[in-house]
């Protein structure tokens, strides 16, 4: 038999808000393809997608793509003095402004890009992979695996993500693989939590039980008949992992513990000009804008894919 | 049934210290046993290896880790977290004048945001899939994803900068009256309801609507109760529980957010001092606070969960 968890786990802030509803099937109409005639991919998207979806997938590929071509496009070299003016207004030649030492705002945040959204997207898959690993082990293993392991991520989860960060800082100091490594770490109970739980479901359903009696081994189950099916949801789980990495490492940059000068992600830049706020400096404003709009649209997007997968299976 | 519940809240408190005791360990492992040798980093590369030996015995660092591991954790029982490496004070005595302050923010903030958030979420579940509904859903979820510090940012600009009402910082012995007690605790408190509003707002929408699709308010429905009846006579009281629970784990999202308002203005509170021993890497004060962190923390969840046992009307019985 399938052995179920003997206590619940430490339920978590986090991992809970996003479970949470489960009313949209009902609320929506549910998307069913009913015209007969063939889509083109173009209309196939669109209707896939809300309004704000679409816009939330249009911004995180923007990103995306500004973190691969970033420097490339960066109208002046990342650290390069360029004006003489500190903390610029928007002008033609500094189009966000210029920086407390009079460096161009757009090349920054151009550059700073590269450390948002590449360490965030380096720790959100590994987050992602290791918590579906022990998932997936502790659900197809059963009972002791299960209950050591899940003893071990709810200890981790217990210590909140910013606090266990700065602890592992503290011992280690902050360099770039140790954020990542770091950011990780805090974010690997949660995929670990949601991953055992959609394996014990999908554990309990007929086709692995004949699997089972079949007398395949718990290898062959994991790979063929239980990951396949966990990748879906596991995918909205990495986006949101990702969220909260990116949330995790920039409040770190921010208190001048994360991506450490000459380099800087977009917390440091608004740490580095946090002295323009009294003017309204756009090297102060822009950097979080762009943070906030990275992880809203991450977030909308998110959204979106699981309104409509919902639907999708009631249909 | 009554001895059930009382089993099920026992089992509960075991695992919670079960799970303190695991934090412990990990904390103990992170600072105290895998970044290497403390008394070599204190002493620098030129040390002597008598000087270095010496200070190893005096830090205690030449015994086995187990038995290091035990008499940290049988100090911290008793309340000695030990001394703090950069002024010599005792850590416990650094805690305790700073706790009391982080209490008064975090309790402040709750009596903000849970009404507002109760609100918020109970009346989007019942006027679901409406357009309110769909713009509180949309604005939930950016206020959750937005960083506490570009909210700090912004507050700070609008209200002490442009307006000039508040001050940007907090120093607390200037409280001498309501008045600036208010002054000085309005923009903390309002950047960390911001946050904690939208978690709470959409778990309790969660909970309501999951009572609103079970078949006792469909029949409420079909006997011809108002849709206000429904959800104040029928569904509220049977969310008290699950409410109660998303309350105490939204507020645990508190630790976490602490940790970058107080610093952002300058609070004198528990993550400040944590954040400052992180920059200074005096590891006595980083364990006590990030001690006193985990069980505050696991407190409230244990909260939580009793709520959701206390209030269910079949094990209370």
């Amino acid at each position: 038999m399938i052995s179920r968890p003997t206590h619940p786990p430490v339920p978590h802030a986090g991992t809970e808000l996003y479970d949470a509803s489960r009313d949209e099937a009902v609320a929506e109409a549910p998307v069913v393809d009913t015209s007969p005639v063939r889509l083109n991919a173009l209309q196939r998207l669109v209707q896939r997608f809300s309004v704000l979806g679409l816009l939330g997938l249009l911004i995180v590929l923007f990103w995306l793509l500004v973190a691969f071509v970033g420097p490339l496009v960066a109208p002046y070299k990342g650290g390069a003095l360029t004006s003489t003016e500190i903390f610029g207004r928007y002008s033609a030649a500094y189009p966000l402004g210029t920086d407390y030492l009079g460096r161009d705002m757009l090349s920054r945040i151009l550059y700073g890009a590269r450390y948002t959204v590449g360490l965030a997207l380096a720790a959100a898959m590994l987050a992602s992979t290791i918590g579906t690993f022990f998932g997936l082990l502790a659900a197809v293993s059963g009972r002791w695996v299960d209950e050591v392991l899940s003893r071990l991520f709810d200890a981790l989860i217990s210590i909140p993500s910013k606090v266990l960060a700065l602890v592992v800082i503290a011992a280690f100091g902050s360099s770039i693989p140790m954020l990542t490594t770091v950011a990780a770490l805090a974010y690997i109970p949660g995929a670990f939590r949601i991953s055992r739980s959609l394996a014990l479901n999908l554990m309990g359903l007929e086709y692995v039980q004949v699997a089972r009696a079949r007398g395949e081994g718990l290898l062959y189950i994991a790979r063929v008949e239980v990951l396949p099916n966990m990748i879906h949801p596991m995918l909205a789980d990495f986006g949101l992992r990702f969220v909260f990495i990116v949330l995790l490492l920039s409040g770190l940059s921010f208190l001048g513990l994360g991506v450490q000068p000459p380099n800087a992600d977009w917390g440091s830049l608004v740490r580095e000009n946090i002295g323009g706020l009294s003017e309204g400096a756009p090297a102060v404003l822009m950097p979080a804008v762009a943070i906030a709009t990275l992880t809203i649209g991450m977030n909308l997007l998110i959204d979106n894919l699981r309104r409509r997968s919902r639907s999708h299976g009631d249909a | 049934m009554k001895a059930h519940a009382q089993r099920l809240i026992a089992a509960r408190l075991g695992l919670a210290l079960l799970t303190l005791l695991l934090v412990s360990a990990i904390v103990f492992g992170v600072t105290g046993l895998l970044p290497g040798d403390a008394a070599q980093q204190a002493l620098g590369q030129a040390a002597t290896p008598e000087a270095v030996a010496a200070l190893r015995h005096q830090f205690g660092l030449d015994q086995p880790a187990l038995q290091r591991y035990g008499e940290w954790l049988f100090h911290i029982v008793t309340g000695n977290f030990g001394t703090s490496m950069s002024n010599n004070l005792p850590v416990s005595e650094l805690i305790a004048t700073r706790l009391p302050n982080s209490l008064v923010l975090a309790g402040l903030t709750a009596v903000v945001s849970v009404p507002i958030a109760l609100l918020i979420g109970i009346t989007s579940a019942m006027f679901r899939g409406s357009l309110l509904d769909r713009v509180l859903n949309v604005l939930t979820l950016s206020t959750v994803a937005v960083p506490e510090f570009l909210v700090a940012t912004i507050a700070v600009l609008i209200f002490a900068v442009k307006l000039r009402w508040l001050p940007a910082l907090s120093y607390l012995s200037e409280v001498n009256s309501f008045g600036a007690l208010l002054r000085i605790y309005a923009m903390p408190v309002m950047t960390l309801c911001c946050v904690i509003v939208a978690q709470m707002a959409r778990m309790t929408r969660a909970a309501v609507l999951d009572q609103l699709n079970s078949s006792y308010v469909e029949m409420a429905i079909l006997k011809g109760a108002s849709p206000v009846r429904v959800v104040l006579r029928h569904v509220l009281p049977n969310t008290v529980g699950p409410i109660a629970n998303a309350v105490a784990l939204s507020l645990s999202y508190l630790f976490g957010g602490v940790v970058i308002v107080e610093s952002i203005f300058n609070y004198p509170g528990l993550a400040s001092l944590m954040v400052d021993a992180v920059t200074n890497r005096d590891m006595p004060l980083v364990q006590g606070c990030v001690m006193v962190f985990c069980a505050a923390y696991l407190a409230l969840v244990l909260i939580a969960d009793l709520c959701q046992i206390v209030s269910n009307p079949r094990l209370r019985r």
